[in-house]
């Protein structure tokens, strides 16, 4: 199936891109994470990173349906 | 909005201005303010990245947590993005209560979960001409983390 895989401050940095589509096997939040960490060498799993399906905060352990953009969130940092 | 992101500097006379409330007697103000230092270094600016589609809509929830939590009567958070100077005022956080515990109690509430429930990050631009972002834990392994560049 295909998910957008979107990153953010820290992670644009390492992935070396704003977004990407991929087609894969299908998986969870953090299985799809662990493909494009294998995918980019640079990109570090974070213990304190958060995940976001569809605009949703969610659980790294929510499977993904076809055409879910995932969002990951490096560490934050506000205030 | 209860929660807001502004790309331009806060008024705080006008975010204090929304949750004035004859019925209450207490006002709560937190003000986040760009600092010039960081665990050794001396920061320069700080820029903040926001992503606005799930900061508000969470930031949102946060607020009304702290409403439902504390008993307050009126809140509100606003969040800068994009680059900041010293002096300036990154964020704001305003309570108002017919009394004063709740207020103080639901104001750090609102801060403290802004600060790990958010997508906002901070990347701070050092004299050295180096900059870097904030609370990465590799960066914090490698001996470069740190939490700030601001208050608190």
């Amino acid at each position: 199936m295909k998910n957008t895989a979107r990153y953010f401050a820290l992670f644009r940095d390492q992935a070396g891109c704003e977004s990407e589509v991929v087609e894969w096997s299908g998986g969870t939040a953090a299985e799809f994470f662990q493909l494009m960490a294998e995918k980019h060498a640079s990109l570090t799993t974070e213990a304190a990173a958060l995940v976001a399906i569809n605009d949703e905060m969610a659980g790294w352990e929510t499977p993904l349906l076809e055409g879910d953009e995932v969002l990951f969130f490096p560490p934050v940092a506000g205030g | 909005m209860k929660f807001s992101v502004s790309n331009t500097a806060i008024d705080v006379a006008a975010a204090k201005k929304v949750v004035v409330d004859k019925s209450c007697g207490a006002l709560v103000v937190f003000e986040g303010w760009i600092r010039d230092h960081n665990d050794g270094q001396a920061v320069e600016r700080l820029e903040y990245e926001v992503y606005r589609p799930v900061a508000e809509k969470e930031g949102e929830k946060i607020i009304d947590e702290a409403i439902e939590r504390f008993g307050v009567s009126h809140a509100l958070c606003i969040h800068r993005e994009g680059l900041l100077e010293l002096g300036e005022i990154a964020v704001i956080v305003c309570v108002s209560s017919p009394h004063r515990s709740e207020a103080f109690e639901a104001c750090r509430y609102i801060i403290d979960q802004t600060k790990t429930r958010l997508p906002i990050w901070k990347k701070e631009h050092y004299l050295s001409g180096i900059s870097e972002w904030v609370n990465c834990e590799h960066c914090a392994a490698a001996g470069h983390g740190h939490e700030g560049g601001q208050h608190e």
